[in-house]
């Protein structure tokens, strides 16, 4: 979707603000609210995708004001309604409604080590060449989906070179909205900054975006 | 837009009831028995002491020392990370970036906060936020000035804009002057910011204590 999630090359949204010795989480409800969209996550209703489309779908205005932990917070809340794991009333009240049964957590404690180790991952082992080749010319297609994409708007159209090809992974266009993994070729494509910010940049410099093969056709 | 009220919005206010929602949240899914209490306890122990940017740290001092290693590094760095014990989630596909006299790469996740979970941690507040996000890509040379980083003209600045779930892990480059230091001493001079791509590795000015 155009969402203003998808801000690379806005103007405007003002200087860069660091922290010196920043913690890992400024309160107890940041650190809260991360562990709560893990372990929720485990319940497997939903993918990393559509946890990334989640919060897109928060309004621009509110998605702006927000603090990132808030986002995170508002996604667990919406995903686990959508799902049915929660209902809406119980949200509001804060109490189970009279009569639910309760449920067995999937994520304890000792399960939490083999949650964050390496899993399947996003990789799929399926045989097939890649369309394209290290080197190639390609353009990004012009697309504009409503739903979850990750092809950035400022790349759409541009002309770019294979650089490096990294695999098949799962499609997060299809993926975010459970209509399957459709598992595709990605590639590293490189656009010379002034292909996709005209003649202000810098002749030397360089955006490396990763796409899936959706993304591209042939230049 | 004024900039004091841009100012506000970089820190951007917290409605003080968070803390009290995301309480209730927390029990009520508790008993309901959808999260076990002990297990976000234990997710956010993992976070908060174990996994940070000290991990991507013996790796770039690795690299350094070993050209062996920095081989298998660049070839494959999920494997060559996985030497130390790091693996897992939201690094499962790891790709390490060597920075050079010639050429300077830079990280970013324009599209949300994608960030290398088992070198780095959780991402700082500044790589997640909208200034950082949306200028990396269009001015990435003054994204860096901000950083104290000025680049020469003749040095390629390379974005890497992690629209996928490839993880990228800048090795910086190793600072003049640190050719008799240990593997170890190179670790703690390696920072989360040149991992990241927005600042050099240093060697500690003369004078300054141990």
């Amino acid at each position: 979707m155009n969402g203003v999630h998808d801000m690379g090359g806005m103007h405007g949204m003002g200087p860069i603000r660091r922290e010196e010795s920043e913690p890992v989480f400024h309160s107890r409800w940041e650190a809260q609210t991360f562990a709560l969209n893990l372990a929720m996550g485990a319940w497997r209703k939903w993918n990393i995708d559509a946890g990334r489309y989640q919060i897109e779908l928060i309004p621009a205005a509110d998605y702006l004001r927000m603090s990132y932990y808030e986002k995170w917070f508002v996604r667990v809340i919406e995903l686990a309604v959508k799902h049915g794991l929660v209902a809406r009333a119980e949200i509001e009240s804060g109490k189970p409604e009279p009569g639910s049964p309760k449920a067995e957590p999937p994520l304890t404690a000792d399960k939490v080590p083999g949650m964050l180790a390496p899993g399947k991952g996003a990789r799929r082992d399926i045989p097939g060449l890649p369309r394209f080749q290290v080197g190639q010319q390609v353009r990004a297609r012009n697309i504009n989906p409503a739903g979850h994409t990750r092809l950035p708007r400022y790349a759409r159209g541009k002309l770019g070179t294979i650089d490096r090809h990294h695999g098949v992974f799962v499609f997060p266009d299809t993926n975010a909205h459970f209509l399957g993994e459709k598992p595709q070729h990605v590639y590293s494509v490189r656009f010379a900054a002034r292909e996709l910010w005209g003649e202000q940049a810098s002749p030397r410099d360089a955006v490396y975006i990763d796409m899936w093969d959706d993304y591209l056709e042939p230049a | 837009m004024s900039s004091g009220h841009s100012h506000e919005h970089d820190h951007q206010e917290v409605p003080s009831d968070l803390t009290l929602r995301v309480k209730a949240l927390e029990s009520l899914l508790v008993e309901k028995g959808l999260v076990d209490r002990a297990a976000l306890d234990a997710l956010i122990d993992t976070y908060q002491h174990k996994v940070g940017p000290r991990n991507g740290a013996r790796v770039v001092a690795r690299a350094w020392v070993d050209a062996a290693y920095k081989q298998r590094l660049l070839e494959d760095a999920t494997s060559a990370i996985a030497e130390f014990g790091f693996a897992g989630r939201q690094g499962e596909h790891m790709v390490a970036l060597e920075n050079t006299p010639t050429v300077h790469n830079l990280v970013v996740c324009t599209l949300c906060s994608c960030y290398p979970w088992p070198v780095l941690g959780l991402p700082p507040v500044w790589y997640k936020s909208a200034p950082y996000r949306s200028r990396a890509v269009i001015d990435p040379r003054g994204v860096l000035r901000e950083f104290g980083l000025e680049l020469a003209e003749d040095v390629e600045v390379r974005v890497w804009d992690s629209t996928a779930e490839l993880r990228y892990l800048v090795v910086p480059e190793r600072p003049a002057g640190s050719e008799n230091l240990s593997e170890e001493e190179l670790a703690a001079l390696v920072t989360r910011d040149a991992m990241i791509g927005v600042a050099k590795v240093t060697m500690p000015k003369l004078g300054a204590s141990a």
